[in-house]
């Protein structure tokens, strides 16, 4: 168990599978797939969908081997079936993966598990017995417990604090010793290791990950789900965690985890359920019959899209320069984002403080015809680093474009200067969702001459402008004139991707581009990146996805604390070195680091 | 189209019959017949001369709800209207007292005056909010008490009228400074309103003002700015929308407007061509509750205006029939809080429709999209 072994990506670069660290198992566990390959196993691809069962009387019990059984789960929102029919069946003391593209319906299913909603149709069977939840806490009593992808922890609070936060001992007075006592009992029997007294904003991601699940056993939980629990880790994270999960099971308890990474649900899972969209197309009971390739299929439903950019096109001309960009830790007074915040009716965080600077000394070139990505796990000072290059925060240093100093402009004149911006998170900061799509359109571009005339907006234009987008970038939508919100993710994002084409700029900041799309949306973004790289944009990409990093940029950048730690070439480059670069585990062997500008070798 | 229609006016409706509903409720708990207090609230608006004393009381109202439903647009409390406009209503008369100007220019510096003091009393919360973070709804209410007293003390010290030693006021504007009324524009169309009767002056001026609001906010690159400020604050941070500047402009803007509720009054209301104790202090309250209740719609908060007027109106009635003018109050209350939660049910069902009416019309198959949390 534990071993994380092999992703076979279709067209990966360099036409390689490559490894992860794998443990000495991992070679047989190759060898057995690949000659259960030659045997063949597609009469597990057909898609099982169990009959829709007739009700079941609730608190009936049934014969059943499985700790949990969800049966014809249908799960309807405006719009869209979320769930259509899902059924899953998972057996005590395994654990059980559940993968699916973004948007398959995974999440949905693991919320209607845990009570946050009820679905429309089908049952919900536990240890046999049909049950209705109407909360969180109604499932939790049933001993299901959920460990989000996002923490939900006080910063400000210590490990036990957090832990027995909500469901408190004692009565009046909070009996702090026997919590403490109980957790370390837990953490011992499950070999969950962490220190009950110490402050969880000191904790690194894996640690408050233990203390998540923590909460839940500590709340009798017997079932555990988690909704993409390796989405932060770094890989030694990844195998200490499916340890202690491997451990957790051994005791007796379930384990359920969703997950898209293919490598670590063939390593570690003892069943897995495939869902697309809203549909369970496959129950694989000995995960050792499938491949990868095979899973991926049944995800997908078609060959998987290709993040691979095919010839250089990388020109001589530098069109972005960003020269000792720096932000300082602490900001004074009033900044704009805790405005917008405000405004926003939120409180800001600009982030956990740190010790060091959220941008520290950044300096990178992008020519024209390039595409250069920017790795590292998230909050590390990517965020900063596009912000400051657009001028949405105050930054110390050199940005130009077009060998034209902009350092000193304001993010207006910055976009007419020729910079082009997909934000990190298009519902947050891409759009409006309220508004019309030919005004979002206008979003961002409100101050240039394209929209504006003398002040007064040109409605014609912008809905010109937006037939065009709707056009070209093939957002599948009735019209310009409905709201935004209307549209799926991925319709979303390719109107924005749009846009910001349609703006002809010379450079363009696409953060997490394709991030909760859905893999046809993914496809027509990709393929525009790359035109656009070919007719000679100047593209910095910002993404948590590997294979979008590594598939379409011709040089990769990679941040850690502020800082660029590497560069490395993508054709090259394997996830594992990539990983050490991004957790500091490794130093770099010399090439390029921090502080010089990363064009000092010919680019590819 | 039709259900746009739809949408548009089954709130109002639904709301109108809940507030009598909960009004006729409180007559019964008075002891009182409904039957016999509407009937009374009926004919005290049911005549030409009515109707135009609700529309001269309206006018004023409508620009506070439109002085207030700018800053609602970003999400920006003005309760400040209050102290913004009668601190401008007292220096706009104390002024216009003091000089003596050609008809048209002296009004048109009071009611510079007025936007100014408005502007400028409104630039302090601005100033705050913008650079200090100071929520703008405890600085506006607290100026309002700032106001207040800053006007008793300029009254009584400096802008009484030396001929009216006993009573506070400022001196009475001259007939330069005063807009005349518009009977007689009614009068060449071959409209009388009867003897006694006078249509306000001020009432182009605030038509004049709801249309320059609905092009600033829709048409102009500024009103974009500032409902994209409004609905989505870091999307228009990310556009390059300065929230600073955003908070300072509509803030202030939001004071001009406010400066010139007072002088509809006080130029157009022959009751007062001055500044005293009789003068209306609390209109930008009423604004609050127009803007809330027109939707900070153009039409739509002219339309709250002259309901919340003709209810004031109407229960004027109810003293003579012996039942409670309080009616009134919980009439205008129950009316504003019915349509709110009847607007939010509107709104989410109309949003459910226009999602199932664009996946429904959307060419192409549909993928799923994330599940709304």
């Amino acid at each position: 168990m534990g071993a994380i072994v092999h992703i076979a990506i279709d067209e990966a670069p360099g036409g390689a599978d490559y490894e992860l660290p794998a443990q000495n198992e991992s070679l047989r566990v190759l060898e057995k797939r690949g000659a259960r390959a030659e045997r063949g196993v597609h009469g597990r691809l057909s898609p099982r969908v169990q009959p829709m069962t007739t009700a079941v009387e609730p608190g009936t019990a049934i014969d059943s081997a499985y700790a949990i059984e969800l049966r014809g789960i249908v799960k309807r929102f405006p719009g869209v079936v979320a769930n259509d029919g899902v059924n899953l069946r998972v057996r005590e003391g395994t654990i059980h993966a559940i993968v699916g593209e973004n948007g398959a319906g995974k999440s949905t299913l693991m919320k209607t598990l845990y009570g946050a909603h009820q679905p429309d149709e089908g049952d919900i069977l536990i240890h046999g017995t049909r049950r209705t939840f109407r909360s969180p806490s109604a499932a939790i009593d049933m001993g299901i417990g959920m460990v989000f992808q996002h923490f939900m922890l006080a910063d400000n609070f210590t490990v036990w604090e957090n832990i027995v936060l909500g469901s408190e001992p004692g009565h009046l007075r909070l009996n702090m010793r026997k919590a403490r006592r109980r957790i370390r009992e837990l953490s011992e029997q499950y070999g969950l290791e962490v220190d009950p007294d110490e402050l969880v904003a000191d904790l690194g991601v894996g640690d408050k990950q233990r203390v998540e699940i923590l909460k839940v056993l500590y709340r009798g939980a017997r079932i555990l789900i988690l909704d993409e629990p390796t989405a932060v880790l770094v890989p030694h994270e990844v195998t200490e965690l499916f340890a202690s999960l491997e451990q957790l099971t051994q005791q007796g308890a379930t384990v359920i985890f969703i997950s898209h990474k293919l490598d670590e649900v063939l390593g570690n899972a003892d069943a897995i359920t495939v869902i697309r969209a809203g549909k369970t197309v496959g129950e694989i009971d000995d995960p050792s019959t499938v491949t990868a390739g095979e899973l991926a299929e049944m995800m997908v439903g078609s060959e998987l899209p290709s993040p691979e950019t095919r010839e250089a096109t990388v020109r001589d001309d530098v069109r972005l320069e960003v020269v000792g960009l720096t932000i300082e830790s602490a900001p004074t007074g009033v900044d704009t984002v805790a405005l917008a915040a405000g405004l926003a009716g939120g409180i800001e965080s600009s982030g956990t403080p740190t010790s060091h600077r959220p941008l520290d000394d950044v300096s990178l070139r992008v020519h024209s015809g390039e595409i250069v990505g920017i790795a590292g796990v998230e909050g590390n000072g990517q965020t900063e680093l596009i912000e400051a290059i657009m001028g949405l925060r105050p930054a110390s240093g050199i940005v130009k474009v077009d060998e034209q100093d902009v350092s000193e402009l304001s993010n207006t004149a910055r976009r007419n200067a020729g910079i082009g911006y997909v934000a990190e998170d298009r519902q947050r900061d891409g759009m409006v969702l309220s508004m019309t799509l030919w005004e979002n359109v206008i979003l961002g571009h409100q101050a240039g001459d394209d929209f504006t005339h003398r002040g007064l907006i040109d409605r014609d234009a912008a809905r010109e402008r937006t037939r065009q987008v709707v056009e070209e970038f093939d957002v599948r939508t009735p019209g310009i004139d409905v709201s935004a919100f209307t549209l799926s993710g991925g319709n979303q994002q390719k109107l924005i991707v749009g846009r910001e084409m349609m703006a002809k700029p010379h450079v363009l900041i696409a953060a997490h581009p394709t991030r909760g799309v859905d893999v046809g949306a993914q496809a027509v973004i990709w393929d525009i990146l790359r035109q656009a790289r070919s007719d000679g944009l100047a593209t910095l990409l910002i993404s948590a996805d590997l294979d979008e990093l590594i598939g379409l940029s011709d040089r990769l950048l990679v941040m850690l604390r502020g800082k660029v730690v590497a560069e490395v070439d993508p054709q090259t480059v394997t996830p594992a070195e990539l990983g050490s670069y991004m957790t500091g585990a490794h130093q770099h062997d010399g090439r390029s680091a921090s502080g010089s500008p990363g064009d000092g070798e010919a680019p590819a | 189209m039709n259900r746009r229609l739809l949408t548009t006016f089954a709130a109002p409706a639904l709301a109108a019959v809940a507030a009598i509903v909960v009004s006729s409720v409180a007559v019964l708990v008075a002891g009182e017949s409904p039957a016999t207090a509407f009937k009374a609230m009926w004919s005290q608006i049911d005549s030409t001369e009515s109707i135009v004393l609700i529309v001269n009381r309206a006018v004023p109202y409508y620009v506070a709800g439109v002085a207030v439903a700018i800053g609602f647009k970003m999400n920006l409390f003005n309760i400040g209207a209050n102290g913004q406009y009668v601190l401008a209503a007292l220096l706009a008369a104390a002024a216009g007292a003091a000089v003596d100007l050609p008809a048209p220019i002296h009004v048109a510096m009071i009611m510079g005056i007025a936007v100014v003091v408005g502007a400028t009393w409104a630039a302090i919360p601005a100033l705050l909010k913008a650079y200090r973070g100071v929520n703008e709804v405890i600085s506006t209410i607290m100026l309002n008490y700032v106001a207040t007293n800053l006007i008793a003390y300029l009254l009584a010290e400096h802008f009484r009228n030396p001929d009216q030693p006993n009573i506070r006021e400022t001196r009475v504007l001259p007939e330069s400074a005063r807009l005349p009324s518009l009977n007689s524009l009614f009068e060449a169309i071959g409209f009388d309103f009867g003897p006694g009767v006078v249509l306000h002056g001020f009432l182009p001026v605030a038509i004049v003002l709801g249309i320059g609001y609905h092009v600033l906010l829709n048409r102009s690159r500024f009103g974009f700015n500032l409902r994209v400020s409004g609905e989505n604050p870091t999307a228009a941070r990310a556009a390059g929308i300065s929230p600073r500047r955003m908070i300072i402009v509509t803030l202030i803007m939001s004071g001009a407007i406010a400066g010139l509720i007072g002088i509809g009054p006080l130029i157009a209301d022959p009751q007062f061509y001055k500044y005293g104790d009789q003068f209306p202090v609390s209109y930008g309250f009423i604004g609050l509750s127009l803007a809330l209740l027109g939707r900070n719609h153009p039409v739509g908060m002219a339309a709250a205006a002259l309901v919340w007027a003709t209810i004031e109106r109407a229960t004027q009635a109810l003293s003579f029939v012996d039942i409670p003018q309080e009616i009134g109050i919980i009439l205008q209350g129950s009316f504003l809080l019915s349509a709110i939660i009847a607007y939010e049910i509107v709104r989410r069902l109309s949003a459910d429709a226009e999602t199932r009416a664009a996946s429904r019309e959307t060419p192409g198959t549909r993928t799923i999209a994330e599940a709304p949390a």
